[in-house]
């Protein structure tokens, strides 16, 4: 065994090795980072018999407590269904609204539920507060499209408009001018006559000349004083309320290129407790008939 | 067996060798076995190749950094779960190449929001985020309506992307433009074809143009398929029997575990023999190997 050289001016033993006459000192480890070192590799025998930690050829080693983030996710949405679910079977037997007002706590729980589902799902294109962007209906109006009563709200949200769910609203305002039904100057005068059907501004002589049009070509939807039909979708074209736009130059986009907005059904990604709870919400926006 | 390490020490190549196998263990033990275990990518149903519209929107979405600002990975936590859908599964990125799953979150995650918005919306939103989401701090992308998909780069990404293993046959490479043009035609006479060859796909025009195929088509198809392929109405008991059947062997991960506990004990001993103080003269002697031969160096050279 060699012998133990000690540096004289430090007092601290040299680990031998020397360069150009330089020896190098052996200074030990500072004993906190020593400790923290051998509780890590402790630490780590520890964790790799108790979570699944080695791999093998077919599998890994599951360890003794056999954790499982798929299993822990599933057991705590169990344990928030479980939670929820006395309240939410209860809004699985909700017929009405009045049935859900009447009774205080229910209501909280259901308006709370609606509201969040509302912001995760619906607010993205009806706005924050349900109030709409052009293309995207206005919850808070009385004025819809296809309907507001509570069960005509839930029709609408579990199916959708457009959205290839063969249960879903579907109807088709036709692009006039693009697929040549109508010429370019009946067009123009069709945009004076629904411009007036709702009080606005409009050319009488054009106005004159569309109504014939008006009573071949769009009556059978939007009716023949233009109020439109729920039952069709159609919207009621003597209000102020529009979906689009009711200036000229919108309601000419509309006529020559048709609109036909799309909702997707959202059957598949609620429940049915949860659309009834954002149809109670969606009601109480506003417009609820 | 310790004098041994001296012909490691004297062998410049040989010692670059062996350093190279010991650093690599560490990948060979965590990244080797993701290739042969059948729980890195469970078998799920529903999980295709991208069709060629929805790759070249991929290769913009790719394009224009959209993985910095939205993940596509919906985590195993109750909160996304509540808040996205299921979580992602490995499977639905198998075709991914690189995969999306990002790790930023300035805007949503993206795994499951096909289907959840209208192409319209889709487009508008491109057009002007804050249009319809006021407090959006997404940038506009309004150029891709007037960018056209190049039609000649199709069949090459195609084929790009079967290099790395995804299963496009040749058939789908010979009819990439053809599979392009179809997708945003409900009417076309490759229809059938087509949704032969990318079953379940979606087709429609999605940017509201007919008369050209842009950019925007591209991205919004690769936007509704995200999260749409595999049905978890019926992918759920899929999983669960992934589950049943580890458990059917309950025997073998516990043999796992405990050939673990060996291996531990295993390192324990070669820790107490290192340490033992008797063994103390045969390192040290070890550890002076290379000195010893400097030394002489350096004697040789003062003689």
């Amino acid at each position: 065994m060699t012998q133990k050289e000690i540096d004289e001016p430090t007092g601290v033993e040299t680990t031998g090795h020397s360069w150009d006459g330089i020896k190098e000192l052996n200074n030990p480890l500072p004993r906190w980072w020593l400790t923290v070192f051998y509780v890590s590799v402790l630490f780590s025998i520890g964790y790799w018999v108790a979570m699944p930690a080695w791999p093998g050829i077919t599998g890994y080693t599951k360890g003794l407590r056999n954790h499982s983030e798929r299993e822990n996710v599933a057991a705590a949405v169990a344990e928030l269904e479980t939670a929820r679910n006395q309240t939410m079977s209860r809004l699985l037997t909700v017929t009405s609204v009045e049935q859900v007002e009447n009774d205080p706590e229910l209501l909280q729980y259901t308006m709370a539920a609606g509201g969040s589902i509302f912001g995760d799902n619906c607010a993205t294109c009806h706005g924050a507060g349900g109030q709409g962007f052009p293309g995207y209906p206005n919850l808070n109006d009385d004025s819809w499209l296809w309907g507001g009563s509570f069960d005509q709200i839930k029709q609408t949200i579990r199916y959708g408009i457009r959205s290839g769910h063969p249960e879903a609203h579907v109807n088709l305002m036709q692009a006039f001018g693009r697929d040549g039904i109508l010429s370019a100057d009946a067009i123009s005068d069709m945009v004076e006559y629904v411009a007036s059907l709702s009080g606005g501004e409009a050319d009488p002589a054009a106005v004159e000349r569309a109504a014939p049009v008006f009573a071949q070509q769009c009556v059978t939807c939007h009716g023949a004083d233009g109020t439109g039909s729920q039952e069709l979708g159609a919207p009621n074209l003597t209000d102020s309320i529009w979906l689009y736009g009711g200036d000229k130059q919108t309601i000419h986009e509309t006529l020559m290129n048709g609109r036909g907005g799309v909702m997707p059904a959202w059957t598949d990604r609620m429940s049915d407790a949860q659309i009834t709870a954002l149809a109670v919400y969606v009601h109480s926006l506003g417009g609820g008939e | 067996m310790l004098n041994r390490h001296e012909i490691l020490e004297k062998h410049g190549l040989l010692l670059t060798v062996m350093i190279l196998l010991v650093v690599a263990v560490g990948g060979i033990v965590e990244i080797a076995p993701l290739f042969w275990l059948e729980s890195t990518i469970e078998k799920v149903k529903g999980v295709r190749p991208y069709t060629p519209l929805e790759l070249a929107g991929r290769n913009i979405y790719v394009r224009e950094g959209c993985y910095t600002c939205h993940s596509q990975q919906v985590r195993p936590l109750r909160d996304e779960v509540e808040r996205y859908g299921h979580y992602s599964l490995a499977a639905e990125s198998m075709y991914d190449h690189p995969f999306q799953w990002g790790s930023k979150r300035t805007g949503p995650d993206l795994a499951r929001v096909g289907g959840k918005y209208s192409d319209a919306w889709h487009r508008q939103h491109m057009i002007d985020p804050r249009s319809l989401v006021p407090e959006s701090i997404m940038p506009p992308y309004a150029f891709l309506a007037n960018h056209e998909v190049r039609e000649g780069d199709i069949a090459g990404w195609l084929k790009t992307n079967r290099t790395v293993g995804v299963p496009y046959s040749d058939d789908m490479i010979e009819n990439a433009v053809v599979d392009l043009k179809a997708q945003v035609d409900p009417f076309s006479e490759n229809y059938d074809a087509f949704l032969a060859r990318y079953p379940n796909a979606v087709v429609r025009d999605f940017d509201g143009d007919p008369r050209r195929i842009t950019e925007m088509d591209a991205l919004i198809a690769y936007l509704q398929v995200l999260g749409t392929m595999v049905d978890f109405s019926t992918s759920m008991s899929q999983s669960k029997t992934i589950g049943d059947r580890s458990c059917m062997r309950p025997c073998r991960a516990s043999l796992r575990t405990w050939g673990l506990v060996l291996f531990i004990i295993a390192f324990v001993l070669v820790l107490i023999y290192a340490l033992n103080p008797r063994n103390k003269e045969n390192f040290d002697h070890a550890k002076r190997i290379p000195l010893e031969d400097e030394d002489q160096y350096n004697d040789s050279e003062r003689n």
